[in-house]
């Protein structure tokens, strides 16, 4: 019994390793492929529109550990390095890192392999940035959600706060329940400028709204997502703001059921990073906080390619700068009314009438 | 010697190494199937190893972790138990080194590194025992409470480090003293991150073995391990040894959390899930048939493939999830060692033959 106990076991160590293999394996081929096609093009001289300087340019990035298809910002950094290759024809390439202890030796790679910039993806990156810059003061670097001081680096932020205000307004003027969710991924710097922004949104239209502030504690947990969600909407909220990668992707599934199945109230989810209404729909999407990593990494990669790229300096792309902010399609589903209303508090913003808490 | 001989007999060796072979050839069937050159992708796999002296430093410092994990579940293993838990002992050895290591602030290193290191698998050590423990005095099966007991530990570190040792506007603890470090020959591999614990982690096998097969308490481990009863009935403490085996196996895993702090990293993060190192020592236990001599081989060919997957992703486009199928092709073939000699029995009988004539 306890031999046939162990066997099977073992046995299931081994099917759970190859199958897990093989599931993110097809994925991936999908991912490469792609990039190879870019090359390919590349190679034959068919895309380079800017003449042989931009071809000569090579950017790598690495990613956190969420890879990079992670339908959040490591993909839309990706996806902005793939149109510069598609409009200029610069070569590219990423490396995917396991763990934290992948992040010294990825961009090593890049750095030691004559790239010409390479990137960081998240915050969590800053330290090996910031090492691996001051041992090769020669290579440009450049990273975003995390600010490294070193002449090498230039360093990408956002005001999540702004855009977060803002989403918060929608949030506080829809709400039928005077009930709203927060989940967040994990307790770091970034995801709190998100927390407390849609909180001072909220507190800004509708004192009455209360605000239940969760944290899934992972990024990669649609399954934990979901379940909180469940336990919000059971408590009575109508609509849940997750800033937390895929971990939001299970939110925006348990709304979706609890639609369907025709609940009292018909509820909403906020997306977040890229505009979610295109992934999920506009049935539950209420609108987005849209965080423009593609915009920044096109930026600085354009720096590069054009010999103007500086180092050392820290962007903060704010509502100012469209870095952040709501997508067009929220009109599908935000009255006129309260659009004019968020537009009113972005200038007010701008102008400086309003500062947003940022911790 | 002639012992030694009996360790290596040449089926335990056979079998792992043509398992690896029909790994590396699955891994490159499905490499063809992705239409990616099995060729250009191993030699760049093999290039990233020990291509430059940065790169070889760098592998040291994944295999290391490996072979303490791998210790930790194969001496469970040998003591009848199953050690699920190394990734939650890891967690809890990195802890309680970076505590004490921020902690003894200012103390000079001499006392704080070894202070550091004792504590950090003593307390892996303990965190181990609660699972032998209960295993001992209620019968709980310990593949139960050791991984319930990793998501206690995943949860309670990050508590620690997030409410006592938090760098300010950070998701890590603030950095350890510079001369707290373990980290050594740095310089000879090119700022890599190679470390004391490597050297730590060789004494570790070494003890393993003496300790199992060399002395009288290893001897009753072993007999529990082999079957609990007769142990039992032959007088010996059951209960006691299931403990200290935890112990033992807990301590190796503790010591594997300490070193990614004081060598690799000399901070730590707040995890959003566990490292893996605990689960991946499971896999290398198994590769290493609960040896130690083939669990420092395991950790070499497993940290190995892992690090030269990236090589593998970064010079011939092949994902690096393709590397889970050959480490999983390879497990499979050593777990289904059937499959392995149905394959090689053609083989022996030709040789019985000749033999024969």
């Amino acid at each position: 019994m306890n031999k046939v106990f162990k066997y099977s076991l073992v046995m299931v160590l081994a099917l759970t390793m190859v199958l897990t293999g093989c599931g993110n394996n097809s994925k991936n081929n999908a991912a490469n492929n792609t990039s190879d096609n870019g090359a390919a093009t590349n190679n034959s001289g068919g895309a380079g529109n800017s003449g042989d300087k931009a071809s000569n340019i090579k950017i790598g990035l690495v990613t956190d550990v969420g890879g990079v298809n992670d339908k959040s910002f490591n993909e839309s950094a990706w996806e902005a390095l793939e149109a510069l290759n598609a409009e200029q024809g610069i070569q590219h390439q990423y490396l995917q890192s396991t763990t934290s202890a992948d992040y010294i030796p990825n961009l090593n790679e890049f750095v030691q392999g004559g790239f010409d910039l390479t990137w960081g993806i998240g915050f969590d990156l800053g330290d090996a940035v910031k090492q691996v810059a001051d041992a090769n003061p020669n290579a440009k670097l450049a990273i975003i959600d995390a600010v490294v001081e070193a002449a090498n680096v230039e360093s990408v932020t956002f005001a999540e706060n702004e855009g977060s205000f803002l989403v918060g307004v929608v949030a506080g003027l829809t709400t039928k329940t005077n009930k709203i969710g927060f989940i967040g991924g994990m307790e770091s710097p970034v995801i709190k400028r998100f927390e407390v922004g849609f909180k001072a949104g909220i507190e800004a239209v509708n004192p009455d709204a209360k605000l239940t502030i969760t944290y899934a504690g992972a990024y990669d947990k649609p399954d934990v997502g979901k379940s909180l969600a469940s336990q919000l909407f059971d408590d009575g909220a109508d609509i849940i703001f997750p800033a937390a990668g895929q971990t939001g992707n299970g939110v925006f599934n348990e709304a979706t059921a609890r639609n369907a199945a025709g609940g009292a109230n018909k509820l909403w989810v906020i997306g977040v990073d890229k505009d979610q209404s295109i992934e999920f729909g506009d049935e539950v999407t209420l609108t987005s906080m849209v965080k423009r990593v593609d915009v920044a990494v096109k930026n600085v990669s354009q720096q590069v390619i054009d010999g103007t790229f500086k180092g050392g300096q820290v962007t903060n792309l704010t509502l100012k700068d469209d870095g952040v902010g709501l997508p067009e399609t929220s009109k599908a589903n935000v009255s006129q009314e309260i659009l004019d209303k968020v537009e009113e508090f972005k200038q007010k913003i701008i102008n400086g009438e309003i500062t947003v808490p940022a911790e | 010697m002639n012992k030694l001989r009996k360790i290596f007999t040449l089926d335990s060796l056979v079998v792992p190494l043509v398992a690896i072979v029909l790994g590396l050839i699955v891994g490159a069937l499905v490499m063809l199937l992705g239409n990616y050159n099995p060729i250009e992708a191993y030699s760049a796999l093999i290039k990233r190893v020990v291509g430059s002296p940065y790169h070889m430093g760098e592998t040291i410092r994944q295999v290391t972790p490996l072979i303490f994990t791998g210790l930790a579940v194969a001496f469970a293993f040998r003591s009848g138990m199953f050690n699920i838990g190394a990734d939650g002992q890891v967690l809890i050895g990195m802890t309680t080194a970076t505590a004490v290591s921020l902690s003894l602030d200012g103390v000079h290193a001499l006392v704080s590194v070894p202070l550091a290191v004792i504590a950090g698998g003593f307390a892996g050590g303990c965190w181990a025992a609660i699972a032998g423990f209960l295993k001992a005095k209620r019968g709980i099966n310990e593949v139960i409470t050791t991984i319930m007991l990793n998501w206690v530990a995943l949860y309670f570190s990050n508590y620690i480090i997030r409410h006592f040792f938090l760098l300010k506007g950070q998701n890590r603890s603030e950095d350890i003293q510079a001369s707290a470090s373990m980290t050594f020959l740095s310089s000879i591999f090119d700022n890599a991150r190679v470390h004391w614990g490597t050297v730590i982690a060789l004494i570790a096998a070494a003890f393993f073995y003496i300790y199992l097969w060399k002395t009288k308490q290893g001897y009753e481990m072993r007999a529990v391990g082999f079957n609990q009863h007769a142990a039992e009935y032959a007088g010996m403490n059951v209960g006691r040894n299931v403990i200290k085996a935890m112990f033992i196996s807990g301590v190796f895993a503790g010591l594997a959390g300490t070193f990614e702090v004081l060598g690799v990293f000399h901070f730590q993060s707040v995890f959003a899930a566990s490292p893996g190192y605990g689960f991946d020592g499971i896999a290398v236990a198994l590769l290493g048939m609960n040896h130690p001599i083939g669990v420092v081989f395991a950790a070499i060919l497993y940290g190995g493939l892992t690090y030269g997957s990236a090589g593998m992703s970064f010079a011939a486009g092949v994902p690096p999830e393709l590397i889970k199928i050959i480490i999983g092709s390879i497990i499979f073939f050593i777990a289904a060692q059937g499959i392995v000699r149905f394959i090689l029995k053609p083989f022996y009988l030709k040789r019985k033959k000749e033999k024969v004539l």
